[in-house]
Order: structure tokens, then C-alpha cells, then sequence
């Protein structure tokens, strides 16, 4: 195809975005919404598209773009195959929800915020779509800049120490994915990851470049113990930006794992898989066991979301088919069920300004309908079956179960956990005695929210009872990767 | 003997305007505006006649003075960051009054000095035109006469420079007695690792140069010259010597010590750690605007001494490239200090500027896009300038340094961060005047401008410096 299809959806919301910075501000504000919406909309009907021309019984990259970028070496290199396209839509998904729910929640500062929001909706679709270690780099990392502002400008009071803790944390761990891309620029004489997925990288170096990618992913994922950031950083951002950083930005890390450190450092992905399996273990057990323990609800949803990111780490590292499909989808169905979740904290957050769970209980006699959405988000996110949140954790515990009996063990333990950290939430939230006389006052959901919230609904429980769509895109390329991997670890005589 | 004289047109136009001006300068009164577009009419001049030369290396006074691409491009971005620099400080030069004739002509005669150093093919010429150089900036630094802090940090800067000088110039002696030549084509075939002395010498003249860098051990003027200088010749110093100090770095280890070259390496790789690591630490607690740039420039020479560390012509391109990236963006940020200012004060603690992003919004986003370039993230240009670097260090398995390098990024990312925080996220505590300065404005523009679409096609300084070694 010679329509640069993947660049019109990268630059798309950047383009806009310049746009709104030219539209006049005036107190409705309105022109900058609708041209962010608009945009954003455009660009998801995109991705629809091309999710749509996706020849899914291909493993191959499809819709290529190459241009040559820096000394004619490193090419700026686009491309999407049946994983990385279920992220771009999901980001193209995720983009304009975040835009309605700032209309709601963005008192100050609207036009900068939407500005915010779409040039960071570009570069976290060029992550996805990137080919290219370089190019990977640079939007893995310019994804930092909006998120910080998002944070620190429209954040609640501790804003700033978290803004900052979430940049230098990821910085730190990203720099150190620079010197590894670098050095396998030296071995490999390309970034080129096509090129870089023929060629073998020596196993002495393997092991050491495994490492650097891992401390970038591990932060960004987060495993514990470097997760830390996260429940500050999502406690304060506004809800738009939790929303996308638990739906969208901690995806890059496990997408990471799945295009980088899996096809091209197969050995060292089996020599360390003890490491990560035990992180895993850890994560789901103590962090479902800190969110037990939170009274600030979106502390309680950053933790659990720190839990099932441990589902998807495990799921990669079992090297099965049912681990890797399971942990992409409990990736995407997390991306929905935390959005959702995060956007019903929002709900309850722009009318109390309140995210103490104490502060509400028995809201379901005055917002039915809202009550009924977060009980839906909430079983979805405990893994109801039914819901899109059991499949996953359902297929990385099978997965699980092929590599290591007592591994599965624990991380089962795991989805009883969230079961009580979830159900405890709606019974403290949602029934219970009202103790506070405001919430009497409360109006329910508007037409906006319902929109939203519904919108997620539906998609959650879509894929709960039928998940073929998002499986059969990804079947072929899942299955590339496996026998890629399975082929380098025998060539190697790895068990 | 006759000499092609053609070779040193540049210099010979700029010396003569200079006297030219300055007689102009002497009998005219109140002829400040006058010499100051003067001066930028002659800069722009001499950039055309060193663009009309050709390229091709070629030597005269008994191979003492050489023209090359290399010094071209030196010359011209030398001439080009001046002319910004000169241009948009004039408002702040005007609102200080310190609008004497004599300034715009002292940054010339640094100028020429300059030209020297860079075209340099021998210890005398190269010396001379330092000096030249130097002395310049002593007057410059303390052009504010009435103000303590200038005259200190002039005084402190002579006093230091001296010394470096003096060091510089023992080790220049040095070196002519061990190799018994000035000649820079001579001193090279002469050295080799036996000859103890010359290393000697080379340590001597490495301090020299590390001092007129400011890098660290010799960064201890730095902070102090940045803050007492009034911040025309703060943005003057941050930029312009450190153009010709790099050139004359990678000359010296081009020429006369490529064969002790890994004695020199050596040296290098610890004086760029030594920056790097202080750089980032040192600027964290500064309250001071200029103080932090101080030593936020110390850091970046730490950086692009990085790439010289390398040894190879890969390096010093990085390296080239790099100080080109670093003299776009210390043009840029230098430029929106000139547009902090109220009630005819310009303001340069950091704390004051909080809250910019409200009533400034042009002004936060440039501050914004440039602070987050010098922290060195993606996509701005100061990434690509580190990306570089770091490149070319690998490239020679280096690999402490560069994650060494890469580790103070982060550290220094706060400081960056620190001033971002303070113009977005604090409440505002004053509205700064509505500065009518377009020359900085438009600096400011073309500065970021630069660094927002440098991702585009990040090779392009690459290529330029690349024909640079081709010889």
C-alpha cells in the first residue's frame, strides 16, 4: 500500500492538536473540544480500519513504511501485525472517552489539557506501530513530557512529587534500554527489529541486554518492587490521565515484552523466566493483599491494576500459547476494565471531590444507575466469568499450569484476592448505611458519562462471551512468536 | 615570498571593520546604535566571505595558519551564535545601560580571537588568538562597572584565566622544547609515547583548555562569572567560547597529539565524567537562573567531551554536532531570560518564575520544549544530540561511560523538571512586563522551532559535519 496509512494515524491527533493550539480560547471553550473529539473519533474509525484490512492469517508485518531517518542507517520503520494492532485500537478507544470525561472533570486549562491528551495519544500509537528500535525509544520516552504535565498541572495536592516520581522512574529505567539499543546497533549493524528477529544476538550479550530492556519495562509494567510510582501517580492524576495510564501507557511495557525482549533474546528470556515468575507472584499476592488494605479508591484500583500486570507478565514468560494469547488479552480487557473503573471514581470524584472510600457507602440508593455500571466494572475486574477480566486470567493461569503447578498455585490465590479486595470496595462503596448527608443530594450519571461508562460496558461483556475477534487477530502472529522462540531456544539446545 | 592573502580574508575584513568602528566609535557621540548594527551588518558580512571561500585546505605563514572546512564551519557557527546573541540581548543591554560603544567591538575582537584559535596550525598563532580571545572576555565580563558582582566576577575570571593561561603556556614551551617546533604538522611526526615530556606538555595544555570550557576540575569560575555578568554576556559566554574551546580540543587531538592519543583519552574520559556527575549534582540546589544554567552548561560539556573522549572522527562528530544542538538551545533559553523582567528589573531567580504558564503561555511552552531538550527527551533535538554521543562512545565499547553519561541525564532531568514545575504547576507571584523584544522572540521561535522538528531529519548536522573529516 502506498497511502501512508500508519503515519496519517500517528499524526493524526498531533496535527489536531496544533489546531486546537491555534483556536481561540473563549469561555465555552467548545471549539477545542470538538476538534479534539472529532480528531480523536477520525483516528479511531481509522484504526478500525485498518484492524479491518488486517490480513489476519498473516504473521508478517503488514502496512509497512519505511523511510530512511539518521545517516540512511536507522530507518524510520512502521508496521503492525495481529498484536500490536488490538493496542492501537484500544488506544484509538481510550483517546476520545478520556476527551468526554475532561469535559466533565477540566475546570482550568481546557485547550492545553486536550493538547496534552492528543499528542500523547500520537505517541503512544507510534510505540505501537514503531518497528525500529530508535523510533521506539523516542516515543516510548516522549510519552513522558504530557504525561508529567497531565499530572503536575491538573493533579491533586501532592501532584508534584508524584509528576516527578513517575519521570525519573522511568527515565531511569529507559536509559538504560538506550545503551542497550545502542549496543545492539554495534552487534547487529541495524535497529531494524525485522532485521534484528533474523539475525541471532549473541548469547553472551544476551543475557546483560535482557536486563537493560527489563529495567525499562519492569517500571513502566510496574513489577514490583520499582511499582511504587504508579498508585502515586494515579491517585493524583486527573482522571483522564489515570484512565490512560492504567488503559494504555502500563500496555506498552507488556507489548514491549512481547516485541523485544521475547523474539530477539529468547535465551535470555528462559534463563530469567525464575526472576520474573517470582516478581509475578509477588506482585498478585502482595500488592491484591496492599489493595485490601487501601481507603483511597483509586489507590485500591492502581494496586489491583499492579496485580493483574502480574498476570501478564507471568502469561508472557509461560511461553505457551494460551499464556501469551491470555496475558494480550487480559491486557486488553484490563485496558477497558480499569478505564472503566478509574472513569467511576471520576464520576463520584467531580461531584464529592472525594476519593475516600469512607466518605460514600450506600450509593445505590440514590445513582442506580451508576451503582449498577461499577458493579459491573467491579465483578468484571474480580474475573466474573462472563466478564472480559475472566478469560484472561483464565488462559495465563492454564498457560501457567503447562510450566510450573506451584507458580499457577499461588497466582490463583491471586484472583481470590481480588475477589475480596473488589467485592469488599462495592459492598463499602456502593451498599452499606449513608452516613454522609451530601451524597443524598447526588445527582446521577449524566448523558456524558453513560455514554462512556455503557460504551465500556458493553465491550467488557462483548468479549467475555465472545473474545474471537481479539483471538483470532491474534492466533497467527501469537503462534509465529512461539515457534520463532521455541526454534532459537532448541537451535541453542535449551532443553 | 608572497602570500595568498586570500586565505585570511575573513580575519583581515573583521580586523579592519573592527579599527574601523572603533574610530567611528571614538569621534562619534552617542554612537552606540550605530556600532552595534555595524557590528551585526560586519558579522553577517564575514559569514558571506567565509561562504564564498572555497573549501579546500590550504596553509600559509609557514603552515601556521590553516583554512579548512573544518575551521570554516567553526567560524561560521561561532558568527552565527553571536549574531543571535548579540541581537537579542540588545534591549537588555539597552534597559542595564550598558549600551557603550566599546561592547559590540570587544565581542568582535573575541571574535578574531577566536578565528585564530580555530585556524590555528601553530602554538604561537594558537596562543595569540586565546589570549585575544581572553582578554575579551575579561572586559567583557565586567562591562557592568558599577555593579559589584560584575567587577567581582571579572576579577575572578582574570585571576583564574591567568592562571590557566600561564599553565596553558608552560605546557606550549614544554612541548616546543621536547619536539623542537611550534608547528602542529611537525609536534605530531615528532611524538610518540616515549617521549615522557610531551606528555607532560599535553597535560599542561589540556588544563588550559579544560579551564577555557569550563570543565570540571577547572569549572570553578563557571557559576560565579555566570551570575555577576550581566546575562548579554552570560548568554555570550554560555555559547560562544565554548564553540572555538571544543574546536581547539578536537584540533589538538586531530593534529599534534594523535599519536599520544590514548594519554589524552584517558584525561579526557575522567575530566568528562568528572563534568557530567557535576554538573547534574551541583545544579540541583541553585536558586539562581543563571547559577543553574552554570552549571547545566558544565554538564553539556561533559557531555560533548564525551564524544572527543572517543578518540575517533565518529566522536568528534557527535561531539560537533552536540555543541551545535547545545549553542541552539542556550540561544534559545538565554533569550527568554531577556524577557523576564519587571518593573524594568530583570528577574532571575527561578522562583519567579512561577505561574508563567498562566499569564505567559508562548513564553512557558518555549521555556517548556527547550528545558526538556537539555534534559535530553525524545523527540526534542537535545536527545538526538545525546543519542549521538552516546552512539559513538558505545561504538568503542566504552561502556561505563556511557552509562555513567546516561545515569546523570536522569539526575540532571530533575533540576530541568524543578524549573517545569516551577512555571506550570505553582500558582503565579508576578505578571513579568509585556517585553516588546522581537529579536528575542523570534530567536526564541527559531530555537524551538528547531528542536520541535529536528526529529524530522535528525541527520542533517550529522551529514554537514560528516564532510567536515573527509580529508
Amino acid at each position: 500500500m502506498n497511502f501512508p496509512i500508519l503515519s496519517t494515524l500517528i499524526f493524526l491527533p498531533l496535527v489536531s492538536s496544533f489546531f486546537i493550539f491555534l483556536s481561540k480560547e473563549s469561555k465555552s471553550n467548545n471549539s477545542a473540544v470538538y476538534i479534539s473529539l472529532f480528531s480523536s473519533l477520525a483516528t479511531f474509525l481509522l484504526s478500525l480500519f485498518i484492524w479491518y484490512s488486517l490480513d489476519s492469517t498473516s504473521s508478517d508485518f503488514q502496512f509497512l513504511e519505511e523511510k530512511n531517518w539518521i545517516n540512511n542507517f536507522i530507518k524510520f520503520k512502521l508496521g503492525v501485525d495481529g498484536i500490536s494492532i488490538l493496542f492501537i485500537v484500544l488506544t484509538a478507544l481510550i483517546t476520545p472517552i478520556c476527551i468526554i470525561s475532561c469535559i466533565n472533570s477540566v475546570k482550568a486549562r481546557v485547550k492545553e489539557f486536550l493538547i496534552a491528551i492528543l499528542v500523547l495519544e500520537t505517541f503512544m500509537i507510534g510505540v505501537f506501530c514503531s518497528l525500529d528500535l530508535v523510533v521506539f525509544y523516542l516515543f516510548f520516552e516522549a510519552g513522558l513530557i504530557p504525561m508529567f504535565l497531565i499530572i503536575g498541572v491538573w493533579g491533586g495536592p501532592r501532584r508534584v512529587y508524584s509528576a516527578f516520581k513517575f519521570f525519573l522512574f522511568t527515565l531511569l529505567g529507559s536509559v538504560l534500554m538506550l545503551v542497550a539499543i545502542i549496543v545492539i546497533f554495534w552487534i547487529t549493524g541495524t535497529t531494524d527489529v525485522t532485521e534484528i528477529y533474523k539475525i541471532q544476538i549473541p548469547k553472551e550479550y544476551q543475557n546483560l541486554l535482557w536486563l537493560a530492556f527489563f529495567s525499562s519495562f519492569a517500571v513502566k509494567m510496574p513489577m514490583w518492587p520499582v511499582h511504587t510510582w504508579l498508585p502515586d501517580a494515579h491517585v493524583e492524576a486527573p482522571t483522564a490521565g489515570s484512565v490512560i495510564l492504567a488503559a494504555i501507557l502500563l500496555k506498552m511495557a507488556g507489548y514491549g515484552f512481547l516485541r523485544f525482549s521475547l523474539p530477539m533474546f529468547p535465551i535470555a528470556s528462559e534463563y530469567f523466566t525464575p526472576l520474573i515468575f517470582t516478581l509475578s507472584i509477588i506482585a498478585i499476592i502482595y500488592t491484591s493483599l496492599v489493595a485490601l488494605m487501601q481507603e483511597d479508591m483509586k489507590k485500591l484500583i492502581a494496586y489491583s491494576s499492579v496485580a493483574h500486570m502480574g498476570y501478564v507478565t507471568l502469561g508472557i514468560f509461560t511461553f505457551t500459547k494460551q499464556g501469551i494469547e491470555g496475558s494480550i488479552f487480559q491486557m486488553i480487557s484490563h485496558g477497558l476494565i480499569s478505564a472503566a473503573l478509574f472513569l467511576c471514581v471520576g464520576v463520584v470524584y467531580d461531584r464529592l471531590h472525594s476519593r475516600m472510600i469512607s466518605t460514600y457507602g450506600g450509593l445505590v440508593n440514590y445513582l442506580p444507575k451508576y451503582s449498577f455500571l461499577f458493579i459491573v466494572f467491579a465483578l468484571a475486574g474480580l474475573g466474573l466469568p462472563g466478564t472480559s477480566g475472566f478469560l484472561g486470567e483464565f488462559l495465563v493461569l492454564a498457560g501457567a499450569f503447562q510450566k510450573n503447578y506451584l507458580v499457577s498455585m499461588l497466582a490463583t490465590f491471586g484472583v481470590v484476592l481480588g475477589a475480596a479486595y473488589m467485592l469488599w470496595l462495592s459492598k463499602r462503596v456502593i451498599f452499606g448505611n449513608t452516613n454522609n448527608n451530601e451524597i443524598k443530594n447526588l445527582k446521577d450519571i449524566n448523558n456524558l458519562e453513560a455514554l462512556m461508562l455503557i460504551t465500556l460496558a458493553i465491550l467488557i461483556i462483548l468479549f467475555g462471551f465472545y473474545p474471537s475477534p481479539l483471538i483470532d487477530t491474534l492466533n497467527v502472529s501469537v503462534n509465529n512468536l512461539i515457534n520463532n522462540y521455541e526454534i532459537a531456544i532448541k537451535a541453542n539446545g535449551l532443553n | 615570498m608572497i602570500y595568498n592573502l586570500n586565505i585570511l580574508l575573513p580575519e583581515i575584513f573583521l580586523a579592519l571593520s573592527i579599527f574601523f568602528v572603533l574610530m567611528l566609535g571614538v569621534f562619534l557621540k552617542n554612537s552606540f546604535n550605530l556600532i552595534f548594527n555595524l557590528s551585526s551588518i560586519i558579522i553577517v558580512m564575514t559569514i558571506a566571505i567565509i561562504f564564498n571561500r572555497p573549501n579546500i585546505e590550504e596553509k600559509i605563514f609557514l603552515e601556521s595558519f590553516t583554512r579548512d572546512a573544518f575551521s570554516n564551519f567553526f567560524k561560521i557557527l561561532i558568527l552565527v551564535s553571536s549574531l543571535f546573541v548579540l541581537n537579542t540581548s540588545k534591549n537588555y543591554i539597552i534597559d542595564k545601560k550598558l549600551n557603550k560603544f566599546e561592547y559590540p567591538i570587544i565581542i568582535l575582537l573575541s571574535i578574531l580571537g577566536m578565528f585564530f584559535m580555530v585556524s590555528s596550525n601553530d602554538i604561537i598563532i594558537f596562543y595569540l588568538g586565546l589570549e585575544l580571545q581572553s582578554l575579551s572576555l575579561y572586559i567583557l565580563a565586567s562591562i557592568d562597572r558599577d555593579n559589584l558582582k560584575s567587577s567581582e566576577s571579572g576579577i575572578k575570571y582574570f585571576i583564574l584565566s591567568a592562571l590557566s593561561s600561564g599553565l596553558l603556556l608552560y605546557g606550549c614551551s614544554l612541548l616546543y622544547g621536547f619536539t623542537g617546533s611550534t608547528n602542529f604538522d611537525l609536534i605530531a611526526n615528532e611524538l610518540n609515547k616515549e617521549n615522557t615530556g610531551a606528555v607532560f606538555a599535553m597535560v599542561f595544555i589540556l588544563v588550559g583548555l579544560a579551564f577555557k570550557v569550563s570543565a570540571v576540575p577547572f569549572h570553578m569560575w563557571t557559576p560565579d562569572v555566570y551570575e555577576g555578568a550581566p546575562t548579554s554576556i552570560t548568554g555570550y559566554f554560555a555559547v560562544v567560547p565554548k564553540v572555538a574551546g571544543l574546536a581547539v580540543l578536537i584540533k589538538f587531538m586531530l593534529i599534534p597529539f594523535s599519536n599520544i592519543l590514548s594519554e589524552w583519552q584517558t584525561i579526557i574520559i575522567f575530566i568528562s565524567i568528572a563534568s557530567m556527575i557535576l554538573g547534574a549534582v551541583a545544579a540541583i540546589g541553585q536558586k539562581n537562573i543563571k547559577r543553574l544554567l552554570a552549571y547545566s552548561s558544565i554538564g553539556h560539556v561533559g557531555y560533548a567531551l564525551a564524544g572527543v573522549a572517543v578518540g575517533n572522527v565518529s566522536g568528534y562528530q557527535s561531539a560537533i554536532v552536540y555543541i551545535s544542538i547545545y549553542v541552539i538551545m542556550n540561544i534559545g533559553i538565554f533569550s527568554c531570560l531577556y524577557l523576564l523582567k519587571k518593573n524594568g528589573e530583570y528577574k532571575e531567580n527561578i522562583s519567579d518564575l512561577s505561574g508563567v504558564s498562566k499569564k505567559h503561555p508562548l513564553l512557558a511552552i518555549s521555556f517548556l520544549i527547550i528545558l526538556f531538550s537539555l534534559a535530553g527527551i525524545p523527540p526534542l533535538g537535545g536527545f538526538f544530540a545525546k543519542f549521538y554521543v552516546f552512539s559513538a562512545v558505545i561504538e568503542q565499547k566504552m561502556f561505563a561511560l556511557a552509562i555513567i553519561g546516561l545515569l546523570t541525564t536522569v539526575i540532571s532531568a530533575f533540576y530541568y523538571l524543578n524549573i517545569i514545575k516551577i512555571i506550570y504547576f505553582d500558582d503565579s507571584a508576578i505578571t513579568f512586563d509585556a517585553v516588546k523584544n522581537k529579536k528575542a522572540q523570534v530567536s526564541i521561535f527559531i530555537s524551538c522551532s528547531i528542536l520541535l522538528t529536528f526529529f524530522l531529519y535528525p541527520s542533517i548536522l550529522n551529514k554537514l559535519v560528516a564532510s567536515l573529516f573527509i580529508n
